[in-house]
Formats: structure tokens, C-alpha cells, sequence
């Protein structure tokens, strides 16, 4: 019975969240509430492993309240159900998409939606880069932002930058060897990244 | 049969390398899904995260979903959301199990900062990817730049500036082609 209730919790949360990753944030804390399966610290400890462990922070906070509540199977059951409304209502949006695609009105809609879209992962960017290159925990004002720079963390996100994009600046555009190195897997520069964080403590 | 089992194991390897939600997950499917399976262009990608952001559920697992349809249809939708997220299962299910303080560990946090400046160049380089193709004009340049700068500095919803840029595009084109500029195009 509790699966029932687990799966039917999860697919609310899929349902009304709307936004991705921690939209589903205020759902769990309900949930939590109202069910008593965890408490609203624990919440805070997920999440903190949901941002450092790999897979959408939404599935993971599913699969881990799933999971302190009832084991392997409450994992699942509390993952599909959080992906079960995306799935049914997204195969809809598809279908009905592709009787419009050729209108000219979506043709002109998506012509706007696109550079919002690229603005909104742009945005996201820029969080990434104040949360990775920032240490805000000293931030007194605006003479101190100076010191709350990361001075290695920027050195190796330019490194980074030049391996993974070396058409961006002049003098490696024509480099033979950094073409190379730019079209391996992201995950052999992630894996990289995360070595040196540990060398060179980050 | 094979496309399915396809499906399902290039996005469980695209789940099991993302960290930190769905905007970092845009690089790898730039990579698997676009430029070396040719289940989708860089457009249609785009098109997908935003109406993602306008429907509910999780943004990668709705790209999942939209990419699997395309390709075979509602079982190739399941297939591919099964394969985003069960990494994250199974990774979870352990961490949940074994280690209680994960996350409080020194070495998994020195890990994890320089993963973080990683994955912020990784998304920089998906911008710039996906910049060249969506902004072309004034319109999509002033567009692109609004939104920007208004959900940096907002704290507002991403589905009202979807909704603004959709009808900002069809007002912006319906203006083009009365003055009969839209029409070349």
C-alpha cells in the first residue's frame, strides 16, 4: 500500500513541477510534512547529495526519499512515478507538434523560442560560473568580491576552455593537437577536472 | 529491438555523466544525440528544452521522452527516460545505502569544485554552440539578451519569458511579413 501512495506522492510532484531539477523541491518538503517518511533536514542532506552525484537532481531526490523509505523497490516506485506525468504528457505535446510543425504561426513561435531557450541555459551558465569560480561565504560588499574569486578554479576553467574550444582564440584555432583533445568524451575532462580539484584541493 | 536497446543505453550513459541537472546534461546530447546518431538537429534540441521548461516533470527526462518519440515512436520515449534515469537509481540507491555522509566528505567536496568549473565550461561551450544557430538577427539578439539578463537578475518563472519570446517571435515575423521583408525568407 505504501508503494501506492509513493508512486501516487511522486507522480503529484512530476505533475505540478514545473521547471525542472528543484521545482520539485517544495513538493518533497509537503511531503515530507504530511507522510512523516523523512524529515525536512534529511531533505537538506539530499539534496547535497543529489547535486554531487551524476543523473537529474530531481530523479535522484526521488530515488533517494525512495530509497530511506522503503529500500530498493521504494526507489523505483517513487522514480517512475515522478517520471510518469513527463512521459504521457510530453508523447502528447509530440503528437500534437507534429500536426503544427509546418504552420507558419509555430515555424514563427520557434523562431523566437530558441534564442530564449539559448538565454535560459546561457543563464544557468552564469550560475554555474558564480557558484564554481566564487567563494560568496566571505562576500562583504562589493570591495571584497575581489578576494571571494577562486584564482585556481579560474585558471583551470581557462585551460579548460582553450582544451574544449580551441576555435574560439586565434593563436590555437589551427592547432592540430588541441583539435584532437577537444573532440574527446566531456567525460574525460569532467574526470580530469575532478582529479585536480582533489590534487590541488579546490 | 537493437534501437530500443540503443536508445536506452545512450541515455543512461548521458544520465550517468551529468552532474548537477538538466543544463548540464545539453553538452552530451549535443554529442551522442545530435552529432553522432543523428536522432535530432541542434534545433530541434532547442525547441525540446523549451518546451520542457513550459511542461511539467523533470527537463531531462522531458528531452529524453521527445527524442525516444521522434525516433520510435511512444516505446522509444519510455525506452529513452528508463535509460536517463536509471543510473541515478542505481548510484543513489547505493550512496543511500553505504554512505551516510557523502557529501560531507573532504575529498568528494575538493572532487566535486573542480567538476563544477568543468561543467560550467562544458554548458559555456553549449551556449556558444547553440548561439550560432538560434541567434541570426537583431530580433533573436535582443530576444537572447533579454532573457538573459532577466532570469539572471529576476527571479521569475522560465515559463513566462518562454511564453514572452514565443509571442515576441510571432509578433516580430507578423511585422515582417507585412512590410513584405519575410517573404525572401
Amino acid at each position: 500500500m505504501i508503494y501506492l501512495q509513493l508512486f501516487w506522492e511522486f507522480c503529484k510532484a512530476g505533475l505540478f513541477a514545473v521547471g525542472g531539477g528543484l521545482a520539485t523541491l517544495p513538493f518533497l518538503q509537503e511531503i515530507a510534512v504530511k507522510t512523516g517518511w523523512f524529515t525536512t533536514g534529511q531533505l537538506a542532506d539530499m539534496i547535497a547529495v543529489s547535486e554531487c552525484t551524476p543523473g537529474p537532481i530531481g530523479i535522484n531526490m526521488a530515488t533517494y526519499v525512495g530509497f530511506t523509505t522503503k529500500g530498493v523497490p521504494g526507489a523505483i516506485t517513487a522514480t517512475l512515478g515522478l517520471i510518469f506525468p513527463s512521459i504521457v504528457i510530453i508523447i502528447l505535446v509530440a503528437k500534437i507538434l507534429d500536426s503544427f510543425k509546418n504552420s507558419r504561426a509555430v515555424q514563427d513561435i520557434f523562431y523566437g523560442l530558441r534564442p530564449a531557450s539559448t538565454g535560459l541555459i546561457g543563464a544557468a551558465c552564469v550560475s554555474v560560473a558564480l557558484s564554481s569560480l566564487m567563494d560568496l561565504t566571505g562576500y562583504e560588499g562589493l570591495s571584497s568580491i575581489a578576494g571571494c574569486i577562486q584564482w585556481k578554479a579560474v585558471l583551470l576553467a581557462v585551460i579548460l576552455l582553450v582544451l574544449t574550444n580551441p576555435k574560439l582564440f586565434k593563436f590555437t584555432k589551427d592547432s592540430a593537437v588541441l583539435k584532437k583533445i577537444s573532440s574527446l568524451h566531456p567525460a574525460v575532462f569532467l574526470a580530469a577536472a575532478a582529479v585536480i580539484g582533489i590534487v590541488f584541493s579546490f | 529491438m537493437r534501437e530500443l536497446l540503443d536508445l536506452f543505453l545512450t541515455f543512461a550513459r548521458i544520465g550517468g555523466l551529468t552532474f548537477g541537472g538538466g543544463y548540464a546534461m545539453l553538452p552530451m546530447l549535443q554529442r551522442e544525440v545530435v552529432d553522432k546518431r543523428h536522432w535530432a538537429t541542434n534545433d530541434e534540441l532547442m525547441d525540446y528544452y523549451a518546451i520542457g521548461q513550459c511542461t511539467p516533470g523533470i527537463i531531462a527526462v522531458n528531452t529524453a521522452t521527445f527524442v525516444g518519440n521522434k525516433t520510435r515512436g511512444v516505446i522509444g520515449g519510455v525506452c529513452a527516460t528508463l535509460g536517463v534515469v536509471s543510473p541515478s537509481v542505481v548510484i543513489i540507491s547505493i550512496i543511500a545505502a553505504f554512505i551516510r555522509n557523502f557529501a560531507e566528505l573532504e575529498v568528494v567536496g575538493h572532487a566535486f569544485a573542480g567538476i563544477r568549473v568543468c561543467v560550467f565550461i562544458l554548458i559555456l561551450n553549449a551556449v556558444i554552440k547553440l548561439g550560432k544557430s538560434s541567434v541570426k538577427d537583431g530580433v533573436t539578439m535582443a530576444i537572447f539578451l533579454a532573457v538573459l539578463l532577466g532570469s539572471v537578475l529576476l527571479d521569475a518563472s522560465p515559463i513566462i519569458f518562454v511564453i514572452l519570446a514565443g509571442a515576441a517571435g510571432f509578433a516580430a515575423k507578423e511585422i515582417q511579413y507585412k512590410n513584405g521583408k519575410g517573404a525572401a525568407k
